[in-house]
């Protein structure tokens, strides 16, 4: 079983992002890029399922600038056999991404694609979803186990107000949450074996996906800042002031 | 044209999540339509019929919407779709579950966790953890949303809405739900709460996760939160954390206890209208944001405040 991991590239999320003072957006110039959290998650449990002799093989696919060809290298010293990079320099919006992960899996037919349940920096949280209705799979979304058998996948996944169960049909869509798995860390041999890996190289044209953005930007501002607050000396002054200035309790 | 809502419940009840996703279908100018797709669903219907604003309520009762899986309502809704100018859900897992089917289905985008309406095909919605907030304009024929329930109003009682019943769409036969745990708890939902107690690592182990927060929660009638970290230790279910990747709450008092105050932590209760802070780090970043910030060891601090309050 062949097993599509998309993965992004995207801040990483210990940077606490500015907005541009033009309002154009947020500057990203010179901040340190990671592959997005949640995509790291996907990689390790496809990984884990070709370490159990589940999979056969495990192809990472991102989509953008040239530059995301170090989240692929990532995603092989993680483990995956070889990357696939959708390069353009177009704004992706996450139903172009669908449309190109849809492509690629016309081509690749995997059984199974995990995706990261959300891009920590658009926070849209729809690219998986979106990709298993262009395929016509079932979806299978913010997984926190994951199990494959008799051609259907088990996958236990997160809720309002607790977990369910869910058996899909192969070949589906799973989207990760964060407690699927913790991501190994890739060794010095392992980033150094990648490097010899195939890493195949695409755009959006030869899938013949038209990946014009619906959705236009305004403008991006700054959320309103908290005030400053104050520091009480003991719960005596908290108690009081809760009561008395606040009136909360 | 008008807006269809669709509505969130278990089949017996309403979830309030449904009023606010109403509130800000309100904001849109049109009239207002809510789908309920479940199985035995009748009473929801009834429920939805009393909403202030909504003009039509649409049942589609039939087995297969049973458990509401994303594949056949995002079929059923995409059968539907032909009349409305928006389709809008609540922010919640089944929303955001099931809302990006439906958009794609209908090679459109979905605009995702709505905080503010602009204009019928300008929004506003936060990025990056909520460090920045988007202003998107949509160019497709039909906007499909997602609300972030603490940004709107809750619609209120009073409706006298007509049901008119619609036929299923096929099973497709996907997807089969074996088994749901729910947590059953006796406080408020954290989304709906005035008052969240919320605990991080600091609380150091389960036991003194429940038995620290528990009775000040009690005292103060308030739903129990939490941080990532509080989670992954096993302090609490899942569904506790906060943040981010997790619920975002906006209640009238926050209580942070032993919580750091990572970015992601604050994208999911920065809009409480009050926060306390307890940590013995007088660095904590969550003292940036708190009105109130008590430094000392919370196990000396949280029950000398659950005695206090009266
Ligand atoms: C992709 C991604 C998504 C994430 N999403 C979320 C999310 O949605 N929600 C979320 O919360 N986190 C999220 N996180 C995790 C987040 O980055 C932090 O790791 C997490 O919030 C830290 O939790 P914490 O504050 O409980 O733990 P810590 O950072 O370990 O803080 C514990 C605090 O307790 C204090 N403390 C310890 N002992 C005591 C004592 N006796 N008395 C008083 N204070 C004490 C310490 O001073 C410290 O400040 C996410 C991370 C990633 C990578
Ligand atoms: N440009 C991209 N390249 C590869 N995968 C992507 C890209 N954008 C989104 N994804 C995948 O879709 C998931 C959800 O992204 P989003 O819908 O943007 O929140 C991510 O975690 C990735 O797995």
């Amino acid at each position: 079983m062949k097993i599509l991991v998309p993965v992004k590239r995207v801040v990483d999320y210990n940077v606490k992002v500015r907005v541009k003072a033009d309002g154009s957006g947020v500057d990203i110039a010179n901040v340190k890029m990671s592959m997005n959290p949640f995509d790291e998650i996907g990689v390790e449990e496809a990984v884990r399922l070709k370490e159990a002799g589940v999979a056969t093989e495990v192809v990472a696919v991102s989509c953008g600038l040239a530059a995301s060809q170090e989240t692929l290298r990532a995603a092989m010293a993680m483990g995956a056999d070889r990357g696939i990079l959708v390069e353009t320099d177009a704004e992706l919006q996450p139903l172009a991404v669908a449309k190109l992960l849809k492509a690629v899996c016309d081509k690749e037919q995997p059984q199974l694609v995990i995706c990261g349940k959300q891009a920590i920096d658009d926070d849209a949280n729809q690219t998986g979803q979106m990709l298993a209705a262009l395929a016509g799979w079932p979806q299978a979304t913010f997984a926190s186990k994951v199990s494959i058998a008799d051609g259907k996948a088990s996958v236990m996944r997160e809720i309002d107000g607790g977990v369910e169960t869910l058996s899909v049909t192969l070949p589906a869509v799973v989207t990760t949450d964060l407690r699927l798995n913790e991501p190994r860390y890739a060794t010095l041999p392992n980033i150094m074996k990648a490097k010899k890996k195939p890493l195949e190289t695409v755009k959006p044209a030869d899938l013949g996906v038209d990946v014009a953005p619906r959705l236009a930007t305004l403008k991006v501002s700054e959320p309103a800042q908290r005030k400053a607050g104050e520091m009480v000396a003991d719960v005596a002054q908290l108690v009081d002031k809760l009561k008395n200035v606040a009136k909360v309790i | 044209m008008a807006i269809l809502v669709i509505a969130e419940h278990d089949n017996q009840s309403l979830k309030a999540a449904t009023l606010n996703t109403v509130g800000a279908a309100a904001q849109l100018g049109g009239e207002v339509h809510v789908l309920v797709a479940g199985a035995g669903c009748g009473a929801v219907g009834e429920a939805a019929t009393k909403i202030a604003g909504v003009a039509k309520v649409l049942v589609c009762d039939a087995p297969h919407y049973e458990a509401q899986g994303a594949e056949n309502v995002a079929e059923l809704v995409k059968g539907l779709a032909g009349g409305y100018s928006h389709i809008l859900a609540a922010a919640t897992p089944a929303g955001k579950n099931m809302a990006p089917r439906v958009a794609a289905l209908l090679d459109v985008a979905q605009i995702s966790e709505i905080v503010a309406v602009e204009a019928p095909d300008t929004f506003v919605r936060p990025i990056y953890a909520g460090n920045a907030l988007a202003t998107v304009k949509s160019a497709d024929a039909v906007k499909v949303i997602t609300v972030r329930t603490t940004a709107f109003e809750a619609a209120g009682e009073g409706g006298a809405a007509a049901v008119e019943s619609v036929p299923a769409a096929a099973d497709l036969g996907l997807s089969a739900l074996v088994s749901r745990e729910l947590v059953k708890s006796e406080r408020p939902e954290l989304g709906a709460a005035k008052v969240i107690v919320a605990g991080g690592r600091g609380l150091g182990s389960a036991e003194n996760f429940h038995g620290l927060l528990e009775p000040l929660a009690d005292k103060l009638g308030a739903a129990i939160g939490a941080s990532r970290a509080a989670v992954d230790a096993g302090y609490c279910p899942n569904d506790y954390q906060v943040g981010q990747t997790g619920k975002v709450v906006a209640p009238q008092l926050y209580i942070a206890v032993g919580v750091s105050g990572a970015i992601q932590h604050l994208a999911g209760m920065k809009d409480s209208k009050v926060i306390v802070a307890i940590n013995k780090d007088p660095d904590a970043p969550i003292f940036q944001v708190a009105d109130y910030g008590l430094v000392g060891d919370l196990f000396q601090v949280v029950p000398e405040l659950t005695a206090a309050i009266g």
